[in-house]
């Protein structure tokens, strides 16, 4: 006799909501819910999955060093954090990601009461769920984070990000004000577990938790960062509840990095026209995370946004032709 | 992914619950539950000893059991009437979709067919103790011609492998030292069995009967028979050292995935 060798996963990855409506204590029109996949992405033959969401990034200051092209995709509705994400909307996006960049003490060092202005106006002028990232340097986002947790009060935003040296401030302030934390950890697997232990002992609820390997351009180690998540949702799967976050992907701050998104055709004239290529290394490279796990993905391009979206529905069997991206 | 481990305590052996039986004390009983299920036994085992050979105290003993915790129960004992009795208190307590583990049948026929019958009637796992009426083997080769014989009945009876649980049966080193390794030998060998493979299990505390160093060698014999293939063992989880052993043997064999503070994510799995 054969037995029947399917085996099914004993774990689910969890589901992380991102925003609160007037009936939930906060102001969106609309809430996003990550993850909740049963199995590895987009196999709907063999469990329940869960398409990602595309967030577009928005700073809170004017994005000077970023390629022309990208700012000319928003020209000047960059000029502050509002219209820049309103515009962000109009094209597509589901999610706003507020980066508080020019609180960076390199980048303008911005006060905790001015991260707190954007992130009210962002609030303010946009109906969808908003991300808030810090702006990279720790001991500064430790200044700021409590100030920002308390202006987005009710309003559910997902914040990060929280490491293995770095997490007590944030995770302290997101259960103050009821935030999902993002939990970082540099491209490996076992600190990626440590992270969600460590928010966990200071009673943070795991579920609560998006997890972010960190992310590397299409070209620049992406290998590297697909396995750590393959690992990760494999684990999540097989039932190991500190690896079972949806993940998220930070993938317009790396792909905006690299020579092949910001050299211009005039430069290097056989990689074509830059005004294809950026986005498409872009779209590519979020396409890869995808189906290496990605759930929520960061995007800059408005070109790039779309052809993610597509990807999403076309990996989720939607017909594309019936689609409205 | 990770060892089951089946909780040992509520057995009528050990003095209190022995007592708790026969005073009908539910106390006693809820607090062993509770106390095996914080530490992150996957199931309980539930056993009379020589407190009662009553079916009814059986049934009352499970029916506590069962209703105390949302955990699945191994029902432990070795006749038949208690069986029936025991699974049918079961799953009129928690309905029919928990998991249950009939613990133990022999390779004997007139255990194995009967259990079989009742594993298909209440959807249980079963056990399987590689012995017959000729007693335990001491060889390894008895071990798996038994346990081949279980598992191929089991299999014809609408089981799969993984409801299907071999235990190559641990003796106590303090008295044949011998079987030790011979135990170890035939976990590798049950694993072979089919593919995918039954679960084996051992019931642990067993190798350091009347030792001096019980918990030290139940550590020990635990982590290497994982080594092998063990996967589902009858163990006191109370016991935070072994746990830890345990925790610390699943990083090793790759089942988990190491953090820094791997002890607490096992603790808390």
């Amino acid at each position: 006799m054969i037995p029947d060798t399917k085996k099914p996963w004993s774990g689910r990855i969890n589901t992380v909501t991102i925003g609160a409506t007037p009936a939930e204590g906060g102001t969106r029109a609309t809430t996003v819910t990550i993850g909740g996949s049963g199995t590895l992405p987009y196999l709907a033959f063999d469990g329940p999955t869960s398409p990602a969401v595309a967030a577009m990034e928005v700073w809170d200051v004017y994005p000077q060093d970023w390629p022309d092209m990208l700012k000319e995709a928003f020209g000047d509705a960059m000029k502050d954090p509002a219209s820049w994400a309103k515009a962000c909307c109009a094209m597509g996006a589901d999610v706003i990601c507020l980066r508080l960049a020019g609180c960076h003490p390199d980048r303008g060092d911005r006060s905790p009461q001015q991260a707190a202005e954007a992130v009210k106006q962002v609030l303010q002028a946009v109906s969808v769920p908003l991300i808030i990232l810090g702006s990279g340097n720790a001991e500064k986002d430790n200044d700021v984070f409590p100030a920002v947790a308390e202006a987005a009060a009710g309003e559910n935003c997902l914040i990060g990000t929280i490491t293995e040296k770095n997490y007590k401030t944030l995770t302290a302030v997101c259960t103050a004000y009821k935030h999902k934390v993002i939990a970082e950890s540099p491209c490996d697997v076992n600190i990626a577990k440590q992270v969600n232990i460590l928010a966990q002992d200071m009673g943070f609820p795991v579920e609560n938790i998006v997890l972010y390997a960190t992310t590397a351009a299409l070209g620049y180690g992406l290998e590297y960062i697909y396995s750590v998540m393959e690992r990760a949702r494999l684990a999540g799967l097989k039932g190991d509840k500190m690896l079972a976050q949806p993940m998220l992907c930070d993938v317009g701050l790396e792909v905006w990095a690299v020579k092949e998104a910001r050299v211009s055709e005039a430069e290097i004239p056989e990689w074509g026209a830059q005004s294809h290529r950026a986005p498409l290394w872009e779209a590519a490279t979020a396409a890869v995370y995808l189906v290496s796990g990605g759930d929520l993905v960061i995007l800059r391009h408005p070109e790039a946004l779309r052809a993610v979206k597509r990807s999403v529905l076309e990996l989720s069997g939607t017909p594309v032709a019936a689609a409205t991206v | 992914m990770g060892i089951i481990l089946i909780g040992e305590r509520i057995n009528g052996s050990f003095k209190d619950v022995g007592k708790a039986i026969q005073e009908k004390n539910k106390a006693v009983i809820r607090e062993w539950v509770s106390k095996q299920a914080a530490p992150g036994a996957n199931y309980l085992d539930v056993n009379m000893g020589a407190a009662s050979r009553s079916v009814d105290d059986f049934a009352w003993l499970v029916e506590t059991v069962a209703e105390a915790t949302t955990l699945p129960l191994s029902l432990d004992c070795n006749r038949l009437d208690m069986f029936s009795t025991g699974l049918k208190t079961y799953r009129n307590t928690v309905g029919p979709d928990r998991p249950v583990i009939i613990n133990s049948t022999t390779a004997e026929d007139s255990k194995l067919v009967p259990l079989l019958e009742m594993a298909a009637e209440y959807k249980a796992w079963i056990l399987g103790l590689v012995m017959d009426d000729t007693g335990s083997p001491q060889d390894v080769d008895r071990r798996i011609e038994l346990g081949g014989k279980i598992l191929a009945a089991a299999m014809d009876a609408g089981l799969t492998p993984d409801q299907i649980i071999l235990d190559p049966i641990v003796m106590p080193v303090k008295f044949m030292q011998d079987q030790a390794r011979n135990v170890l030998l035939a976990v590798q060998q049950l694993a072979t069995l089919s593919d995918p493979p039954p679960h084996i299990s051992i019931g642990l505390s067993n190798v350091a009967s009347k030792t001096e160093q019980k918990k030290l060698i139940n550590r020990t014999f635990l982590v290497m028979a994982m080594a092998m293939g063990v996967d589902t063992a009858i163990v006191n989880v109370c016991d935070e050292e072994l746990m830890q052993a345990i925790a610390t043997a699943e990083i090793l064999l790759g089942n988990e995935i190491y953090s820094d503070a791997y002890l607490k994510a096992y603790r808390q799995r």
